[in-house]
């Protein structure tokens, strides 16, 4: 087999990851491309594995290792995802502002309502977490 | 084009427009839905590959795992079950002038270098058999390595996801409740 086609197919698979990356709002479509982009290289350790005829097979032992770390980062990122919905009510990666420098706040979001508060994030954010704690018994 | 390479095409055309349709769909639950059939076609190239005990873990560890973790994240955060327009951000132009960018770079510079790779196909070179010798022979320290990592992210993940544990009420620090069992995770 030639390697230019399994090669070429793991560059577009990695753009296309790219693509949801930056285009997606919602932070689990997020981590959906983030997996096309690892499945991409997976892709590319495996292809170049056989080309070379490794005889310790590293490059498919590292894809893996990188598939575990791959269900790691997954793992992970939901529950902090879920922690960040139980906290703030939305998952919108556009909308997560809390980061930012002042001045540099962009344009508002067109729907729905800013979830930016006014009052000092301490408050806000203790009160929420009380009225989560309150309604996390029945979900 | 010999049969591997045309079936290994049909296998990426497949893999690549479901990828596609992954980060285009309006529906987010058909977005994890053909994750799998995206996943799936992978597999089968990696099958292809020879690479069969991948793709196999493959299988097992993104179809039948990490999909099903993102389905549940999805219904966790209460995202919208039906056609939804607000998964794509403002500013898709940009990320589409990127990701165009990206993939240019990147296949020409692959094209370029790779023209004239090629090898041919000998089955048994991923067996399970090859992989597990070369995992516990040469690989056994990053495998060792792995499952700390792995239980580390397993400790984490439920800290994280615990909502007794964390910043009480009262905003001063622990749960008076939680104290006595969280003192030994960190």
């Amino acid at each position: 087999m030639h390697l230019a086609y399994p090669l070429v197919v793991a560059a577009l698979l990695f753009s296309v990851g790219v693509y949801g990356v930056l285009a997606r709002r919602n932070a689990i479509l997020v981590l959906m491309s983030v997996e096309l982009m690892l499945n991409a290289v997976n892709l590319n350790l495996v292809a170049f594995d056989v080309w070379l005829r490794d005889q310790v097979h590293g490059g498919q032992v590292l894809t893996l290792f990188t598939i575990v770390i791959a269900a790691a980062e997954v793992g992970l990122g939901l529950a902090i995802v879920l922690l960040v919905f139980r906290n703030r009510r939305t998952i919108d990666v556009d909308r997560l502002r809390s980061l930012a420098e002042d001045g540099t706040a962009p344009a508002p979001v067109p729907d729905g309502p800013d979830p930016r508060r006014e009052q000092g994030p301490g408050q806000a954010e203790r009160g929420e977490a009380a009225a989560s704690a309150e309604g996390g018994v029945t979900r | 084009m010999t049969g591997q390479e045309v079936v290994f095409a049909l296998l990426g055309v497949v893999a690549v427009g479901a990828a596609v349709l992954v980060v285009t769909t309006r529906r987010l639950v058909h977005a994890a839905l053909w994750l799998v059939v995206s996943f799936g076609a992978l597999a089968g190239g990696y099958l292809v590959l020879t690479a069969e005990f991948v793709a196999w873990v493959q299988v097992l560890i993104y179809v039948g795992a990490v999909v099903v973790l993102l389905l549940f994240g999805i219904m966790l955060t209460r995202a919208p079950i039906g056609e939804s327009r607000e998964l794509d951000s403002g500013d898709r132009r940009a990320a589409l002038a990127v990701a165009v960018a990206t993939a240019a770079v990147l296949v020409t510079v692959m094209v370029m270098g790779f023209r004239d790779a090629y090898t041919p196909l000998r089955a048994g070179g991923g067996s399970a058999d090859a992989l597990g010798a070369g995992v516990f022979r040469t690989w056994v320290l990053p495998f060792e390595v792995l499952s700390v990592l792995l239980l580390a992210s397993l400790v984490g993940a439920i800290v994280l996801s615990r909502s007794d544990i964390g910043p009480g009420p009262d905003g001063t620090g622990q749960d008076e409740a939680a104290r006595p069992d969280s003192g030994g995770e960190g």
